[in-house]
């Protein structure tokens, strides 16, 4: 077991301030002659939008100024960081997103006017007399309905709510149809993956600074990616060159991707504090997270899989209508696109597929990435369609999958869904899960609950996910608007401490802690020895952020490419130093070593002479150790995994309750598996929210009905069982140097399938002929459908 | 939050004086009044505080009758309460931690939302509220949702709970508040059954009376295999319908039957 370096559980060093108060977080940072903002939003879902008279509110006490969508006339819209192409060449329908409602109202939370006072309840007051006159539409909410012939349009300038109609791969379409016209089988699913609200324990808070002495501004933000908000609202918004413009997202409270996108509240704090000449603060309450934080999934698809007379998966047809909400959040197009559709393949060979998605504008919050981002959606309808495909057929669902694999020599695996696993051995997990959970000994388990009176189900589901978002020649293609490798600075000081300035942003991922291993790991010194910054502009190298599982395989990859090149430059040094051959230093240890011999040089001496450079090869080298990588990989990385639910349901009452939890997952090598083992954690708990509590609903109204914890059920700890966890099975990643795949996400990702298969596995054995019960899976929703 | 001014009396005369200003209210836990005045929801002019009376605090019990201050909280209920145990589970069922050592029993029942759980113990128990003018029969004292016999001014001081031979309280949990989706209070006295229902009808907490003689019959329940309730005035919302709420009252009592003691 190494000690502290790759491969090591050292503790979380980030954790003793979070635990203890000390964190900063941006609602601890208060600057001198703070002003705040409340913004009046909209409780109607649509509307004309006829005026807005402020004049009341601005006489109130402590207002300094009221601002209206008229006020940022010279303004840019947020922008839509992705543009996805449609099945017919054609882009998609991108609308105005401007930063105040303008002309007309379109969802619930809408932002219509913002007051800056001297203190929040003094905003708060004003914004009570505004007078907002409008004359409200119906409501555009379902979204079929959305795309029905006469349809009211959430857009007038559109020419109707469809965004895009994407099918992929297109030339495939004729070539599925006939596939499904031979097939022995069919197995057809319709299922709802259902909204959720993000919900991160720290609300979102945006803090606009001004100086005027050399007219630059800061936006101190809530975000997982400070780079890419000053870029989209420097350049895009507020027209403010990225050198008179810094964004720092300190201590981040947790994202779960709603801390992604660029927001409305960013601009207006960073526009506000110029034109008033004093830092603007906002800090969300939680009622307005629910109606202001872009929401996660809601999809509607229809899945059908075709098998032959053997069983084997033939092809797989998908029709999905994903919300896109009001407006286009910041990557919202390519969530059910090029994150779902690549990911149809799963683990199987299914050589034929095509998938069509069908986004939609409705008058609701906007949706964008969430926890996985589209591959929780595609693994869920997938590993819906095998379950219900196998006991259509009266198969084992474990045996139908391992038929249908990939199978471990057939790597590289180029899919037909245009993406190429690197690596991979699904079996391994299958069988690993399958032992963890005595998938064998169920029945006595079932037999112990039936004699309390209680139903008991199992279900699995295998996963796979693409991580490490990049490359960004091919995301490029796909119609991003953005680079996205990483960067990472390593400065290493005189006296040998290392500080790493990474592009990578942690908002709960314990960087702190694992960044260090892996240095520690390649120089021999203590991860002590190492500090990480990150989440501030003004200090960090452009980087892309944290999302997407991409910290460790792309963030840590920029790191240990410019740990490389420290290394190399070191070794001239200590060449030089020793007076020996550069080709025969070694380092180890944190000591350089000429080979063959006993002499040395500490760490320490070679980074002291790089700083005082008095016995030096000046001609051949400069002074200084600090170095620079941009790492942009070869491909996305692809962990993949086997998880296993068992549950027993309360016939009377239609309750579920999760007994046990089985997660064995390949993330490649791993830095500190204690922290990935929190990761999974977290991911199933999220996932087993999403399957048994969460749900974001709307009235035909537009009228948010889960806008409070009164109504929107969160997983509490009691809601999950002890969830274990393996990582034993290891398929490094073949294209990045740590051979690292992530593992942010998976737990989102694989769990809603496996307890879905488990409850429905549950009363089948009770013999009711129950094929799917669609999220959450609440006690009401089970006991009407064991008794519709 | 809009501004008000806060009082904190010793006694409850001086209270009721503070209260004589309609716009003034009381507080107790502030478990549910301050969420609401939070949210501009609701605006006293005065809050009155009913904490810093001693004489509204504490759990007694004598000869077959146990009675509760109304400013106790639901904590010391659970801990203290031990001569009626069904009472005491009740109160440490409640809310979380930081709401139990909050919140009351009397502003429990002054507030009477239609998924607490004390409503139903009063009302199941036949107990007695005691305001700051009178004493009110728990048939009299629910008047529907969020809504009581309580007079402008007037203030619980104490509950009176005759204890039961058997008593249980069954909570199906709303899976997101926690509140009652519907809860089931059944309890056993020499005269009788009564029991109560929380959680489930549009009208607030209710007795069931088929239930009540069936049970007083035969306190099993088996005794209750008959019966079903309708869905009528049952309510609906995102975490059940009106059809599961009734159903879930049957299942509930006979839960709670069982489990008696
Ligand atoms: C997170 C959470 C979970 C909860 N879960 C549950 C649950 O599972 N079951 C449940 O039953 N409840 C639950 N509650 C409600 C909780 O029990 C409250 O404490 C209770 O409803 C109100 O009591 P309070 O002492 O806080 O009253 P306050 O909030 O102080 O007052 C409530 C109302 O009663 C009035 N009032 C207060 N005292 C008196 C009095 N003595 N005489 C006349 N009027 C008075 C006030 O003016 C106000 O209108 C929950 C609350 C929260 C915040």
């Amino acid at each position: 077991m190494p000690k502290d370096g790759i491969g090591a559980s050292i503790k979380r060093r980030e954790d003793p301030r979070f635990l203890t108060g000390r964190g900063r977080y941006t609602d601890d940072i208060n600057l001198n002659g703070q002003a705040h903002v409340h913004f009046l939003r909209a409780d109607v879902a649509h509307a004309v939008l006829n005026g807005i008279d402020t004049s009341a509110a601005a006489a109130m006490p402590g207002v300094l100024r009221i601002f209206t969508a008229a006020d940022f006339s010279g303004v840019g819209g947020l922008p839509c960081g992705w543009q996805v192409t449609d099945r017919h060449g054609q882009p998609m329908q991108e609308p105005k997103h401007p930063i105040m409602a303008e002309g007309k109202i379109r969802h619930v939370g809408e932002i219509l006017a913002a007051v800056v006072a001297e203190s929040v309840e003094q905003a708060r007051d004003a914004a009570e007399a505004i007078e907002v006159d409008y004359d409200e539409l119906p409501a555009v909410i379902d979204m079929k309905a959305a795309c029905a012939e006469g349809a009211v349009k959430v857009h007038d300038d559109l020419t109707s709510n469809l965004c895009y109609d994407w099918g992929f791969v297109e030339e495939n379409k004729a070539a599925v149809d006939e596939a499904f016209a031979s097939a022995a089988h069919v197995t057809t699913l319709e299922l709802v993956n259902n909204r959720l609200v993000a919900n991160p324990m720290e609300p979102r808070v945006a803090i606009g600074d001004y100086a005027l002495h050399d007219d630059s501004s800061t936006l101190y933000t809530t975000s997982q990616n400070p780079h890419v908000i000053r870029l989209l609202m420097g350049a895009f918004v507020l027209g403010i060159p990225e050198h008179k413009l810094r964004v720092v997202a300190p201590d981040v409270g947790g994202g779960f991707g709603t801390k992604i996108f660029h927001y409305a509240e960013e601009a207006f704090c960073t526009f506000a504090a110029k034109q008033l000449r004093r830092p603007v603060k906002w800090t969300s309450t939680r009622s307005e997270a629910f109606i202001s934080d872009a929401h996660g999934r809601d999809h509607v698809t229809k899945i059908e899989l075709a098998l032959d007379s053997e069983h084997n998966f033939i092809a797989l047809r998908t029709d999905t209508y994903a919300n896109m909400g009001a407006y286009l959040s910041t990557f919202a197009p390519s969530v059910p696109t090029w994150l779902h559709g690549t990911l149809m393949a799963g683990n199987y060979r299914t050589p034929l597929i095509y998938v069509n998605v069908k986004a939609v504008f409705t008058n609701t919050v906007p949706v964008d990435a969430y926890r996985g981002a589209g591959r929780p959606e595609a693994t869920f309808q997938l590993e819906r369609v095998v379950d219900k495909a196998a006991r259509e057929l009266a198969l084992d669902p474990a045996e139908l999958r391992r038929q249908n694999f990939i199978r471990k020599d057939q790597f590289p695996y180029a899919t037909p869904v245009a993406v190429e696993y690197d690596t991979g051995d699904y079996e391994a997990t299958l069988d690993k899960a399958l032992a963890m959970s005595d998938y064998a000994g169920f029945d006595a388990r079932r037999q112990e609950s039936e004699a309390r009176g209680k139903l008991r189900g199992i279900g699995l589901s295998h996963y796979i996910e693409a991580c490490g978002i990049a490359p960004s020649n091919l995301v490029g293609q796909l119609g991003a608007r953005a680079g996205l490798y990483e960067s990472a600075t390593v400065r290493v000081n005189a006296t040998g401490g290392i500080v790493v300035m990474t592009g990578s942003h942690s908002h709960g991922q314990g960087h702190e802690t694992s960044f260090p291993q892996v240095i520690a790991e390649m120089i021999g010194i203590a991860p002590d020895q190492v500090e990480i910054v990150h989440g501030d502009t003004a200090n960090t190298p452009m980087g892309m952020g944290t999302y997407g599982s991409r910290s460790i395989a792309v963030g840590g990859s920029a790191m240990v490419r410019a740990t490389e090149k420290i290394i190399a430059k070191a070794k001239k040094i200590a060449a030089h130093l020793m007076e020996a051959a550069e080709a025969d230093i070694e380092l180890k240890d944190g000591a350089f070593t000429v080979a063959g011999t006993d002499k040395s040089v500490a760490w320490g001496d070679v980074t002291l002479a790089a700083y005082v450079p008095h016995n030096y090869p000046l001609d051949e080298i400069e002074p200084g150790l600090e170095e620079t990588a941009f790492y942009d990989p070869a491909n996305f990385t692809y962990p993949s995994g086997c998880y296993i639910c068992e549950v027993e349901v309360d016939p009377d009452t239609g309750r579920v309750e999760v007994q046990s939890f089985t997660a064995a997952d390949d993330f490649g090598n791993v830095i500190n598996p204690m922290i990935v083992a929190g990761q999974v954690h977290g991911g199933v708990g999220q996932g087993i929210g999403q399957a048994l509590l969460e749900n974001c609903v709307y009235d035909g109204d537009g009228q948010l009905l889960s806008a409070s914890y009164m109504d929107y059920a969160m997983p509490r700890a009691r809601d999950l069982p002890m969830i274990a966890v393996d990582h034993s099975c290891c398929t490094p990643c073949t294209h990045n140097p740590l051979g690292v795949k992530g593992c942010g996400e998976a737990g989102a990702i694989g769990s809603p399938p496996a307890l879905v298969n488990a409850v429905v596995d549950a009363l089948h054995r009770a013999g009711k002929e129950v094929s799917h019960i669609d999220m959450p899976l609440s006690p009401a929703r089970v006991w009407a459908a064991m008794n519709g | 939050m809009y501004n008000f001014d806060f009082v904190r009396p010793a006694t409850v005369d001086e209270a009721l004086a503070a209260l004589a200003d309609e716009d003034a209210q009381p507080l107790s836990g502030g478990q549910t009044l301050i969420p609401t005045m939070k949210q501009r929801l609701n605006a006293p002019s005065a809050l009155v505080s009913l904490l810093g009376i001693e004489a509204l605090k504490g759990v007694k019990t004598s000869d077959g009758t146990i009675e509760i201050g109304a400013a106790t909280t639901h904590a010391d209920v659970a801990a203290q309460a031990t001569g009626y145990p069904a009472l005491a589970a009740l109160a440490g069922g409640i809310g979380d931690p930081a709401v139990r050592n909050r919140g009351t029993i009397g502003g429990s029942l002054a507030n009477n939302d239609p998924a607490a759980c004390y409503p139903a113990a009063v009302l199941a128990s036949g107990a007695t509220v005691v305001t700051s003018g009178r004493e009110i029969a728990a048939d009299d004292f629910f008047d529907g949702m969020f809504t009581t016999a309580l007079e402008q001014g007037e203030i619980i001081t104490a509950v009176k709970f005759p204890v039961p031979q058997a008593a249980a309280y069954m909570k199906f949990e709303q899976p997101a508040s926690r509140f009652a989706l519907c809860g089931v209070f059944v309890a056993k006295y020499a005269e009788g059954v009564r029991v109560a229902v929380t959680g489930a009808s549009e009208d607030g907490v209710f007795r069931w009376s088929e239930a009540e003689a069936a049970l007083s019959a035969t306190f099993s329940a088996s005794a209750l295999e008959g019966l079903s309730l309708s869905a009528e005035g049952m309510m609906t919302d995102l975490h059940g319908t009106a059809e599961y709420r009734a159903h879930l009252v049957k299942v509930l009592t006979g839960r709670a039957v069982a489990s008696a003691s």
